[in-house]
């Protein structure tokens, strides 16, 4: 069991927490061939260590959340600053999350 | 047919080494690391070692290096509830899991170790209308592809499991089971000494504390691995690490599509015999059964996350129990003895990745999630037949990585996700 620093609750249990993924940039529709969609669709970094990831806070503002998780400790820390949540409380930012990944991949 | 360097286990070589208080010598021996081997396989579970044993005993293909970062049977291979049934949902799947159903019965005679496999028959019940038509429907498929599989009523459930609480007062009430006579449990660290002992006596050399750091990959061409113990040059390498899978692969440049989960187990104290099945409960995440020794092994859904750590929670326990005493409510006075997690390689589809990559020589064996004990001497069989005539055997057809490009998945989370 660990707690995730909600931008909008302050820290939370996980349990309230649902998990959404990886953070990763999503092909431009108008360019992107078959295999990069299947590609964004279902391969995974899976890393043993930091991975940058997104969690829906379902129990509480239900709003996405962004953070950096290490998958062997579960410790948990807040994404760095290019993050779209701490950039503020932008209904349209976080109505379009997972949709548009222009700024992520910057995530160390 | 086979020399055994470590000689034959029997009751008369029991008697006689008894009594004359003789050692019985290593199972599998030690060796330096060679600078080059036909086949590497890592992972020295029972994938890994079932594919060198089957590489040797079929295909006269001795000349192989089982790798492992760790100890022999340590990882998923040793912490799974040992579960064993083919009543699957797809026919692909059913044929599969079905061929190693038929492994299993002669596994033991096959190695000359005791795998204790036990045909106690399996039982997953369902609590819904849902459940209930998944149930028929598998049973259907089951039938079929000639497995032993039946839905059966409340009723039937109470006479195969006395203390199965089947009323209707309860927050889910049972409304049948699909029953599947011939599954059961294995002993699965005799599986992985059993297969590891066998190899050895074949030839197959087992590396443990042996890690790999690298995989040597030139043109798309696999040459070599590089190790702790320093590099081996090898054609072919075969990927057997379950929860590992995609740190493996990400060695020779290969991503895959499967996300790392922990699933919790528990086993409680030994009590009389009293529970002949196996018992699953979908809607309830547990699965239930009695080892030989009177312990009750209880197993659960993956976490709802995906992590590498392996230690048990408290939320697990508590949430354990409450599910094991809706089923069961006389044994609320067990306790348990201890508490683990294993690593689980899940895909989308709920079903194994196996066969070629895009890189030449490097084979995966991947995508085991929470069915990957029950599937190892098959998978073991249709990887050596991999290596060895460079073909895929139609068994796994279904199963490769490009099935993800072209959008071809399995569809079996109906019948393996505990949690569906």
């Amino acid at each position: 069991m660990f707690r995730i620093p909600c931008p909008h609750c302050g820290l939370r249990s996980v349990s309230e927490f649902r998990h959404v993924g990886e953070r990763r940039t999503r092909p431009d529709a108008a360019t992107a061939t078959p295999a990069q969609w299947r590609a964004y669709l279902y391969e995974q970094d899976n890393v043993a260590g930091w991975s940058s990831e997104s969690w829906y806070h379902t129990f509480g503002c239900r709003r996405f959340v962004d953070v950096e998780r290490h998958t062997v400790t579960n410790e948990v820390r807040p994404a760095p600053a290019t993050d779209r949540d701490t950039a503020g409380v932008d209904p349209a930012a976080a109505g379009s999350a997972d949709s548009d990944g222009a700024d992520v991949d910057s995530t160390p | 047919m086979k020399r055994r360097p470590q000689g034959t286990y029997s009751a008369v070589g029991l008697v006689g080494r008894g009594l004359a208080h003789r050692e019985w010598p290593r199972a599998w021996r030690r060796h330096d690391l060679g600078p080059a081997y036909d086949v590497v396989v890592i992972g020295a579970g029972v994938h890994g070692l079932a594919t060198a044993y089957y590489l040797a005993a079929k295909h006269g293909i001795r000349n192989v290096a089982v790798l492992d970062k760790g100890y022999l049977g340590g990882g998923g291979s040793g912490r799974n509830t040992a579960i064993v049934r083919s009543n699957y949902l797809t026919p692909d799947g059913v044929r599969f899991y079905d061929r190693s159903v038929k492994l299993y019965e002669r596994l033991a005679a096959d190695l000359n170790f005791n795998v204790m496999f036990s045909q106690r028959g399996h039982l997953t019940l369902a609590h819904n209308d849902g459940s209930m038509r998944t149930m028929r429907w598998r049973a259907e498929v089951n039938k079929l592809q000639g497995v032993n599989s039946e839905v059966i009523g409340p009723d039937e459930i109470a006479e195969l499991v006395p203390f199965m609480d089947v009323s209707a007062e309860t927050r889910y009430p049972i409304l049948g089971a699909l029953y599947h006579p011939p599954g059961g449990t294995v002993r699965h660290d005799a599986v992985n000494w059993g297969y590891a002992r066998a190899a050895d006596a074949l030839g197959v050399q087992i590396h443990q504390d042996t890690e790999v750091v690298g995989i040597d990959v030139e043109d798309q061409q696999v040459r070599g691995v590089e190790t702790t113990r320093g590099y081996v040059s090898t054609p072919t390498v075969v990927s057997c690490t379950a929860g590992w899978s995609s740190l493996v692969s990400a060695l020779a440049g290969v991503r895959l599509p499967i996300s790392t989960h922990p699933l919790q187990a528990a086993v409680t104290e030994p009590v009389k015999m009293f529970l002949e099945t196996v018992v699953v409960s979908g809607t309830l995440h547990v699965y239930v059964s009695q080892t030989d020794r009177g312990e009750l092994v209880f197993g659960a859904s993956t976490d709802p996350y995906p992590s590498y750590s392996t230690r048990g929670s408290l939320e697990f326990t508590e949430e354990l129990a409450g599910h094991v005493l809706a089923l069961m409510p006389a044994i609320a006075k067990l306790r348990l003895l201890r508490q683990w997690a294993g690593l689980c390689d899940m895909t989308p589809d709920f079903s194994p990745i196996m066969g070629a990559t895009p890189v030449q020589g490097f084979l995966l064996d991947a995508g085991w999630g929470t069915y990957g004990f029950k599937a190892g001497p098959v998978a073991g069989e249709s990887m050596a037949e991999l290596v060895a005539t460079g073909r895929t055997p139609d068994l796994i057809a279904p199963f490769g990585l490009d099935r993800f490009a072209e959008g071809r998945l399995v569809g079996e989370k109906g019948a393996a996700a505990v949690g569906h």
